[in-house]
């Protein structure tokens, strides 16, 4: 009886090591992949200098632009995109409390959006811009992002209170506090942990994503000086260098790729730390 | 739907009649009746809750005594398909009416669910928020509140050292005491606690009850439990629901002694 069980038990197990391996070992080989093409090519020179005039075939240069371009567009997105989700994350939890139905249809509806890929934003926002008559800039850029990545960070926040939480309204409305009130006090701080995953989560997808920047912020081989100016992003440096016939100019590409890889690690380490940081207070 | 109209004049008839008969009543719900959708969840209720002491719900599970507790609150109005008629007369008013302060009238009536539910940051924190909304500004009272409070709760001496902790690192039992503690510091007539101790050991529960029959002295207390033997010890008058209805209720005395209806014998004896 019992000897069958220890049996399933460990073929079970077998099974779900041999997944986990094998996606680890996937990660590993595209690290090695990146740095064992890229580590050549990385120097001070090419994160600390713009491109100069035939950068792109294999001169000197480097790029400076790309990675402030997509570090000013990663944290004006999630900044734009925090502002538009918090509230909306409260409003499920508290004016939406006694309606469930909507809270379903809402979650359905963020759900969906989620789902459509960026470059469907990164078209609807080029269309929009033709029509109005504005040239690519780092501001529509931020904007389309915003909007790609507001969705999951609504949801994620709304996650982050699923628990407790009607517990915690009722307790608080039988004190004579405000729907308002509850949730601009109490769930934000409930929600903190959910706010830093959900912030940082839509960081890494303004660093990573090139489809909804492509025709949104352009390109340019300078530093943007304001939000009106086109940017360069890391991901398009990265495509532009790839899609180069010069061997130099395709080990660039790799450099940029570590660049990007990096940061991306250091966010992710990040969240991890902040948010079980902000949990400190939190009503499990 | 509900009685707007002349809704004092009422009041002052009811408590002539009560005071004649030396009865002080804080709390007067005349015929009230609510509805989940089309199920209807409490029947023609008529209870009067005296300004001091402690008034026991007792009943069956699901006879409604929490949708009773909610109403008294209005933590009702969060179900939209909750529906109701009747009045509830409370300090001249019936609170059922649409021109109420839904607001003024929770802080009057506080409510201890049966499982406690501190708001996110720490032990003191969560007496200091109840301190802010009374509009208390000077730290120093807070302070001086927090501690007043916390040790009105028989709870000073356990967290007195670590008042900075967050308010989820306490234990259940101490978490019930402190959201009544919090629930103090806003200075309710009336506490509503509904089971507030079926989430607690044998001591912890003595500590409430021995709370409650002190603050008995001062406030109009219902308090809804399952316990019998709590019942006994605590409840100066006693009602007890059955599907929605008020079937008996009395001094306790009179009630646990004679119990009229077969339903509350029944309950009685499978209690024992
Ligand atoms: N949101 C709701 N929608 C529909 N019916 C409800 C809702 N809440 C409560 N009810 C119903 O109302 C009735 C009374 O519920 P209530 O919670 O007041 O009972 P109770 O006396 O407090 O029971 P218990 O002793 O188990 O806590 C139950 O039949 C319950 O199913
Ligand atoms: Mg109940």
């Amino acid at each position: 009886m019992n000897s069958r069980k220890y049996l399933v038990e460990k073929i079970v197990k077998i099974i779900l090591l041999i997944f986990t391996i094998f996606i680890v070992f996937v990660l590993l080989s595209i690290f090695y992949g990146i740095f064992k093409k890229g580590l050549p090519a990385l120097n001070w020179e090419i994160i600390s200098q713009v491109p100069k005039g035939g950068y792109y075939f294999g001169k000197e240069g480097g790029i400076l632009n790309a990675i402030v371009g997509s570090l000013y567009l990663a944290i004006g997105a999630s900044l734009i995109a925090l502002v538009i989700s918090i509230p909306a994350a409260f409003f499920i939890h508290t004016y939406l409390f006694s309606y469930p139905k909507w809270q379903k249809r809402v979650r359905l509806w963020l759900d969906v959006l989620w789902g459509i890929p960026p470059i469907v934003y990164g078209a609807f926002a080029f269309n929009f811009m033709l029509f109005m008559g504005w040239p690519s800039s780092l501001l529509a850029a931020m904007i389309t992002v915003a909007l790609l990545i507001s969705p999951v960070m609504i949801r994620s926040m709304d996650e982050s209170l699923q628990h407790n939480s009607k517990g915690l309204f009722e307790s608080a409305l039988s004190l004579g506090f405000f729907k308002g009130e509850i949730g601009f006090k109490f769930l934000f701080k409930q929600s903190l942990p959910g706010i830093t995953t959900a912030f940082l989560l839509a960081l890494g997808k303004g660093l990573g994503d090139t489809a909804s920047v492509l025709f949104t912020a352009g390109f340019t081989d300078y530093i943007p000086e304001s939000i009106t100016e086109p940017a360069a992003t890391l991901p398009l440096a990265i495509f532009f260098q790839l899609s180069s016939p010069i061997p130099e100019v395709k080990e660039r590409a790799y450099a940029a790729a570590i660049v990007l890889t990096i940061i991306i690690l250091v966010i992710s380490i990040l969240s991890r730390v902040l948010s079980k940081r902000f949990s400190k207070n939190r009503i499990k | 739907m509900s009685l707007e109209n002349n809704t004092s004049l009422i009041d002052e008839e009811i408590i002539r009649k009560d005071e004649s008969k030396g009865l002080h009543n804080l709390i007067y719900v005349k015929d009230l009746s609510l509805w989940h959708g089309k199920q209807q969840t409490l029947k023609n209720v008529e209870l009067n809750i005296r300004d001091k002491g402690i008034t026991v719900l007792l009943g069956p599970s699901g006879c409604g005594k929490t949708t009773l507790l909610k109403t008294f609150n209005r933590l009702t109005d969060l179900d939209p398909d909750i529906k109701t008629t009747g009045s509830i007369f409370f300090e001249d008013k019936d609170i059922l009416t649409k021109n109420i302060d839904v607001y003024a009238l929770r802080q009057k009536m506080g409510l201890l669910s049966q499982r406690p539910h501190p708001l996110p940051g720490t032990i003191s924190d969560n007496i200091r928020y109840a301190l802010k909304l009374k509009g208390i500004k000077s730290k120093v009272e807070q302070d001086d509140r927090i501690e007043y409070y916390i040790k009105k709760v028989a709870l000073w001496d356990e967290v007195k050292d670590r008042l900075k902790y967050s308010a989820n690192s306490l234990s259940i039992g101490q978490q019930q005491r402190l959201c009544l503690a919090r629930g103090l510091a806003i200075e309710p007539r009336v506490i509503l606690a509904d089971e507030p101790t079926s989430a607690l050991d044998p001591i912890s529960s003595r500590k409430i009850e021995e709370q409650f029959q002190e603050l008995s002295k001062e406030f109009a207390i219902v308090l809804v439990t399952h316990i019998l033997r709590q019942a006994k010890r605590l409840a100066d008058y006693t009602a007890f629901m059955y599907y929605g209805e008020v079937v008996e209720k009395g001094k306790p005395s009179d009630l646990f002694e004679n119990p009229k209806t077969e339903i509350f014998k029944d309950y009685l004896q499978v209690g024992h």
